[in-house]
């Protein structure tokens, strides 16, 4: 064990909030929390005084967030939780009858300055779902190109009192600053290459239900991290899950010191890949490019791209996952892909709506009435 | 202007002689006319009593971004001329990255012309090195210094091509003028909106190595030697750059750098949260860089202190980070910034004004920056310890994009003057 896996292990440990914030030397958080216990989640927490009838469930103080931004500083107590609650709405969703009424009065506004099909679907599904009345919103054709920038966008939104704003823009912590200008609760739903927090939660789900746990297990992050907002929040999820993380990438498509975040760096596939418990493959996202990072879509399948022989140094049971769109015959191989032993793919997509509800559930569950506008 | 004012009670501080002594500094008509421990006043002489506080040249500030003509909503000389008299700063030079740039002997004009009408600092221009900014056709330099312009750069780009480069330094030594380089290679540079690290990996932005500033500085060296013109690279931020000129200098070739606040005082831990205020152009670097622009400052390496003055407004900032303007406001922070580098032992005080003052005035072959008689009465009188904090709701610039809100600082002007005038009392 490297000396960056032990000191990842103690950021990780259990209820110890405060040394996983500071032994990361990261100087700030990027939750914006509305009431952190100031004694850190050491012990479990008191029993709550009765405050009405009790609700089934974990108990809401446990999730004290009034965003939801990003993974980095959060605790295994919360992504824990997250998952539990993301659990609960995994067989309710097969059923014929899906719909619930846990949000019912509430509003989401879906918010897109970048286009997206999948994230925007499963976030409206899961509102749907979920009760709340949904609008979507694609701001990449019409206001911006009025003139009107993201903070008025928002600030116009805002004034409609949406009680959930799920956005996502291609630049990173554009979400943040947005979440700082507006009085709903926010989701990220993807900020540039910065963070894509429900996607890292619905891959732990994904995991979890086909592992039995995170802890422990091998996980090599493949391909494109340089401009990955997936990869970043799957590596701050599963460090903080006491699982090893691994990247393999060219060198070209990692962003300098990684290693930093806790991970260990291969440029090899076989090497990456050897005893791997998990794959994730990444997509070449070809659109944030400026330049040419790989020679060739057929060198980089040669030497990135998965496909059984690669697949083979990883351990037999070995799970692949992809979080989509997939290039097949760039990054992966159309019969890997496919393969309904190994890979994870659509269940991947089936949990992202019971992730999504969870996340929308247990930011709605502490909103109060906000203040007046003026 | 016919007028005498004797500052007496001073500690008199000239880094270009290494005066440090109490004593007092008679000005008659806008000249120094009397340096002493103790000087006779005219009759008809204002009388100064500065109570003990330092009395040095006033700040010569040679990177400044006007923003007029074209964007006078994020400055103009007018506010920017309150804002360096508050900061005690008697002489700026304008970049010509205006809209229309300077790179026409009427711009040039137009400049000198609203620096006379508003007459509060003594304002200069550079003019561009290529037409529009454009790093290709070289601007008519040798009319445009004879306007006035007191070198050349293209501002807030680099001169990238290496032949127009090597045109422009070589045409340059034709008239004995300065070359000033904002040294970064811009292909590297391209995108970026952090220094390539850490920390831009966390924060997911796109990194800019800090190796594009060696490069570019390593590569106008050569080009120095063959040409053998006045090269300035401004705002040096690396070790590795900083290294580059220390050898350069060793080689006596006819270099000098500048530094700004932002890289002595802050290191790239400033932009987390995406706090655009601290957006810069260079990045802000790693910690062992921001050590490096302080050591070269202590050895010399470094000549000058600039503030980078970059007015940027609400909108050019309220943006995702990779969207917003890079810049920060300087004139007021100036003085105060430096100044700590003396409060945390790491200069002497007059080396400290030395980058300030006379340096920037003698790479400009300007005649102040200096306590001499017949050099002009531009001075600075200061509190050296008065403890203070920088609010951005009190500066004078039209543009409040500081990173430096809240921060604690020591020391300040209490009085500028320029040319025998008091431009600027207050703060004490």
């Amino acid at each position: 064990m490297s000396p960056s896996r032990a000191t990842l292990h103690d950021s990780a440990m259990p209820g110890n909030f405060d040394s996983a914030s500071t032994c990361n030397r990261k100087p700030f958080h990027y939750m914006n929390s509305r009431r952190l216990p100031t004694g850190g989640l050491a012990a479990p927490p008191p029993p709550s005084y009765s405050r009405g009838p009790m609700t089934l469930g974990p108990p809401s103080s446990a999730f004290r967030h009034r965003h939801l931004l990003g993974i980095e500083g959060f605790s295994p107590e919360e992504i824990t939780l997250l998952l539990d609650t993301a659990e609960g709405h995994v067989e309710p969703n097969r059923q014929a009858d899906k719909k619930r009424s846990l949000m019912r009065g509430r509003t989401i506004i879906n918010l897109f300055f970048e286009n997206s099909t999948r994230t925007r679907t499963s976030f409206e599904l899961a509102g749907k779902r979920l009760g709340a009345d949904v609008i979507n919103m694609s701001v990449s054709g019409s206001s911006i190109k009025k003139g009107e920038t993201m903070i008025d966008t928002a600030m116009t939104l805002n004034a409609m009192h949406p009680d959930v704003l799920v956005v996502r823009h291609h630049e990173s912590g554009a979400v943040q600053l947005l979440s700082e200008k507006v009085d709903c609760a926010v989701i990220n739903a993807g900020d540039g290459s910065h963070e894509h927090p429900t996607q890292a939660l619905l891959d732990a789900l994904t995991i979890r239900r086909r592992k039995g746990r995170l802890q422990g297990l091998v996980v090599a992050i493949c391909g494109d991290i340089l401009h990955s907002r997936v990869a970043r929040s799957n590596i701050h999820l599963l460090s903080i899950m006491g699982a090893r993380v691994r990247v393999v990438a060219p060198r070209t498509l990692l962003p300098a010191e990684i290693e930093r975040l806790g991970v260990e760096v291969f440029h090899d596939m076989r090497q990456g890949l050897k005893d791997a418990d998990i794959v994730m493959m990444l997509r070449l996202q070809t659109e944030r490019m400026h330049g040419s990072f790989v020679p060739s879509t057929r060198e980089y399948f040669h030497f990135f791209g998965l496909d059984y022989e690669k697949l083979a140094a990883a351990k037999p049971d070995a799970l692949i996952m992809h979080p989509g769109p997939m290039n097949r015959g760039v990054e992966i191989d159309s019969e890997v892909a496919d393969d309904i032993d190994r890979s994870v793919i659509r269940q991947q997509v089936e949990m992202g709506v019971a992730v999504r509800m969870a996340c929308l559930e247990l930011l709605a569950r502490d909103l109060g009435n906000g203040p007046p506008l003026p | 202007m016919s007028e005498a004012i004797l500052f007496r009670n001073a500690r008199l501080f000239d880094p270009a002689s290494g005066r440090d002594e109490a004593g007092a500094l008679l000005a008659i008509d806008g000249k120094i006319a009397a340096i002493g421990a103790r000087l006779e006043a005219p009759a008809d002489a204002r009388i100064i009593d500065c109570r003990g506080k330092c009395l040095a040249p006033g700040l010569v500030d040679m990177r400044v971004q006007l923003r007029e003509p074209g964007a006078e909503h994020m400055e103009n000389m007018v506010s920017a001329s309150h804002a360096a008299a508050a900061g005690g700063v008697t002489t700026m030079v304008a970049l010509p990255n205006t809209d229309p740039p300077i790179d026409e002997l009427a711009l040039v004009d137009f400049v000198a012309r609203r620096a006379r009408a508003i007459g509060i600092v003594n304002i200069h221009t550079y003019a561009a090195v290529t037409k529009g900014l454009g790093g290709r056709e070289l601007t008519e330099m040798g009319l445009l210094a004879e306007a006035g312009a007191l070198g050349f750069t293209d501002a807030t780009r680099a001169v990238a091509d290496p032949l127009v480069m090597r045109r422009a330094l070589s045409y340059a030594r034709t008239f004995d003028l300065l070359l000033v380089q904002h040294p970064e290679e811009p292909s590297l540079a391209a995108g970026g909106a952090a220094t390539e690290g850490e920390m831009a990996t966390r924060l997911g932005l796109p990194g800019i190595t800090p190796v594009a500033e060696v490069m570019m500085i390593e590569r106008d060296l050569r080009l120095v030697e063959i040409t053998g013109a006045r090269y300035h690279a401004a705002h040096v931020s690396t070790a590795a750059a900083i290294d580059a000129i220390r050898g350069a200098k060793a080689r006596r070739l006819p270099v000098t750098c500048d530094t700004a606040p932002p890289y002595f005082s802050l290191n790239e831990t400033a932009i987390g949260d995406y706090r655009t205020f601290a957006k810069l152009s260079p990045p802000l670097r790693s910690e062992a860089d921001r050590q490096a622009v302080v050591a070269g400052l202590a050895d010399g390496t470094i000549d000058a202190i600039a503030s980078d003055h970059a007015p940027h407004d609400q909108e050019s900032k309220r943006l995702p980070f990779t969207s917003a303007a890079a810049g920060i406001v300087g004139l007021e922070t100036l003085l105060p910034l430096s100044l700590a580098l003396y409060h945390n032992g790491h200069l002497p005080l007059l080396k400290v004004l030395r980058a300030l003052s006379c340096a920037p005035a003698d790479i400009l072959r300007l005649p102040g920056g200096r306590l001499a008689t017949g050099a002009p009465a531009d001075l600075v009188i200061f509190d050296l310890d008065r403890p203070w904090r920088i609010e951005e709701e009190r500066l004078r610039s039209k543009s409040k994009n500081t990173p430096f809100d809240k921060r604690p600082v020591q020391g300040g002007a209490v009085m500028t003057v320029v040319g025998g005038r008091v431009v600027f009392e207050g703060g004490g």
